[in-house]
């Protein structure tokens, strides 16, 4: 492969796949039905406590 | 008994072939270069030795030791690292502080600095806080404990080569990237190392779900495997020798080096640190991060545009145009991945917004997310080809990466210190709390100092370079625009005295809290109270007695 096709694949299907893949991992977490999910994955650093203040 | 035996051998062997080394090398740094890491096998070995085989460690305890170590090393290299941005801050504005002597000219001093702050202290707090993380997000010891160790003393030995290597003027002269081609070999021996250990520790977690946080230090560590590989492809003049030349020429090698360069700041010091900012900020705040959806967003975003923005610090040069046009665009872009992480930190304090008034870590880390808000907005803007015709080469991008650095790299490195080391030492509560509203106080004022008289250097010195007369002549000539520079260069020395200062007072803290000592002191807020006005009302006597 040349510096090209190189070039046309990166404009072109090459764009559009790279384009896709980050929609849908930008998407995926907002997939119906994952709420309780993300709410437990953002508190599962709290389940375990050792104590120090400040 | 043979394990240890094997062991010791080994290490004995690696400084045999370093004392080989020495005495075969092409030149003076390389046998000195040799000769540190034959010492540094010697000690290896001695301590292999004289540890024996270790005990079984406590499976129910996480594995802090090697994080005991690197809290510090990174206050220690803080420290050494900003002295020396002191010193060649001091030089800028008084030459003669150069010494004189080839071993303290600014073209040297000047990568010890950057190496200094960025890798062993921003490096080491990141090695640190990792391993603190993904063990606690994980529930589950690190996995290889004798590699994690390596990864930890394997990068302190990479530390010292480059440092005495930019000393005795050894150099790829690739910005942020300057050690050479054994050291970068070595670097990426402790590097996959890092990411064995890393890897490992999520295969064996027993948490299904992998928090956020190690996300972006995954991100920061696989990515930066990558850049340093590919930007460090050089061929050595000699194997026993310190110089190489880079596999790549003319502009090619340019863009290499800035797509290295401005992903060491995207993966380096965005990522690896955000890393942090997800555990520490709602650890200390209590609070579950504001949008856990938003940080999935944010971490995919960084890391499908941070990689395109490289070009941005090669505009009007001999890249291509659209490739300029390309780095400009995905810079802009960036504004809103920044900006929306910015937010989800910030508003993991809703609700709780008073901690800013009384945790004076808390302030330090909504300080720094402010900053990381307000160097990630500049940061585009000076991307725009209009903006960096003016900014360009000036002292505005020093202003900038201060802003970044200072700001956002080093308030959110010292909170997590701040967090971190009572939880390591069994410690009830750091040695004083004051003291951190000290250290937030002095680093607050030094860096708006410093930032602020970079800025107006820069567009001064920007303006001035570009001032033509109506004879269509230059109107200043280039050292007009040097004595120009001289106050705001001593208002930048203020400035990073005052930060300094602050680093001091942090290690002193740090040290007293490791030493077991508690300051006994007021406070930092209690409700207040008035005992004189703590009783009941008496109802004023109806009948006042007369006196007869």
């Amino acid at each position: 492969m040349n510096y090209d096709q190189l070039r046309h694949l990166a404009d072109s299907y090459g764009l559009v796949v790279m384009a896709l893949v980050f929609l849908v991992l930008i998407a995926w977490p907002w997939r119906p039905g994952t709420g309780d999910a993300n709410t437990r994955a953002a508190h599962m650093i709290f389940d375990s406590e050792e104590s120090a203040d400040g | 008994m043979a394990n240890l035996m094997m062991k010791t051998g080994g290490w004995f062997l690696l400084a045999m072939l370093a004392l080989f080394g020495f005495a075969a090398s092409a030149d003076r740094g390389f046998a000195v270069h040799m000769l540190i890491c034959g010492l540094a096998a010697l000690i290896a070995a001695v301590v292999t030795m004289r540890r024996g085989e270790t005990a079984k460690a406590d499976a129910s305890l996480y594995d802090d030791e090697v994080i005991r170590w690197g809290v510090i090393a990174t206050v220690f290299w803080g420290i050494v690292g900003f002295l020396v941005g002191l010193v060649i801050a001091t030089q800028l504005a008084f030459p003669w502080f150069s010494l004189n002597s080839e071993f303290t000219t600014f073209g040297r001093l000047r990568p010890l600095h950057t190496s200094a702050v960025i890798f062993a202290f921003g490096g080491n707090a990141l090695i640190a806080t990792s391993y603190y993380v993904v063990q606690r997000t994980c529930r589950v010891r690190l996995a290889f404990p004798g590699l994690a160790r390596f990864v930890f003393w394997g990068y302190q030995l990479f530390i010292v080569l480059a440092a005495t290597g930019y000393v005795m003027g050894i150099t790829e002269s690739r910005e942020y990237a300057e050690p050479e081609w054994y050291v970068d070999l070595w670097l990426t021996l402790v590097w996959l190392s890092y990411l064995a250990v890393y890897v490992g520790t999520i295969v064996r977690r027993h948490e299904p779900h992998i928090y956020v946080a190690n996300w972006f230090y995954l991100g920061f560590i696989i990515t930066v495997a990558m850049l340093h590989v590919v930007n460090n492809i050089s061929l050595p003049v000699s194997w026993m020798g310190s110089k190489s030349y880079s596999a790549f020429s003319g502009v090619q090698d340019a863009l290499i080096q800035w797509w290295y360069g401005h992903n060491a700041v995207g993966f380096f010091l965005t990522a690896g640190f955000l890393g942090m900012m997800y555990y520490f900020v709602p650890k200390q705040a209590e609070r579950p991060v504001y949008s856990y959806r938003l940080s999935i967003v944010h971490f995919w975003s960084l890391i499908f545009l941070y990689i395109w923005a490289g070009p941005h610090h090669l505009h009007y040069t001999a890249l291509p145009d659209w490739a300029q046009t390309l780095g400009m665009v995905f810079s802009l872009m960036l504004w809103m991945p920044s900006w929306g992480g910015m937010i989800n930190g910030l508003m993991t304090l809703n609700g709780a917004w008073d901690k800013i008034r009384t945790d004076p870590i808390i302030r330090m880390m909504v300080f720094a997310l402010a900053f990381y808000g307000m160097s990630t907005f500049e940061g585009p803007m000076m991307a725009i080809k209009a903006v960096n015709s003016l900014s360009h080469y000036t002292n505005w991008t020093i202003g900038h990466v201060h802003s970044g650095a200072l700001g956002w790299n080093g308030m959110i490195t010292f909170s997590a210190l701040y967090y971190m080391t009572p939880r390591l030492w069994n410690r009830s509560r750091l040695y004083s709390l004051r003291m951190i509203n000290w250290h937030f106080w002095c680093a607050t004022l030094g860096i708006v100092l410093y930032t602020a008289s970079m800025w107006v250097a820069g567009i001064t010195q920007g303006l001035m370079w570009r001032e033509y007369g109506d004879d269509g002549y230059l109107v200043y000539a280039f050292v007009e625009v040097v004595q120009a520079m001289h106050p705001y260069y001593v208002m930048r020395i203020g400035g990073g005295l005052l930060y300094f200062s602050g680093a001091i007072i942090m290690a002193f803290n740090i040290a007293m809290t490791i030493a077991g000592h508690l300051r006994s002191e007021a406070p930092m807020s209690s409700p207040a109270f008035d005992p004189a006005r703590d009783r009941p009302i008496r109802p004023a006597p109806i009948f006042a007695p007369v006196a007869a």
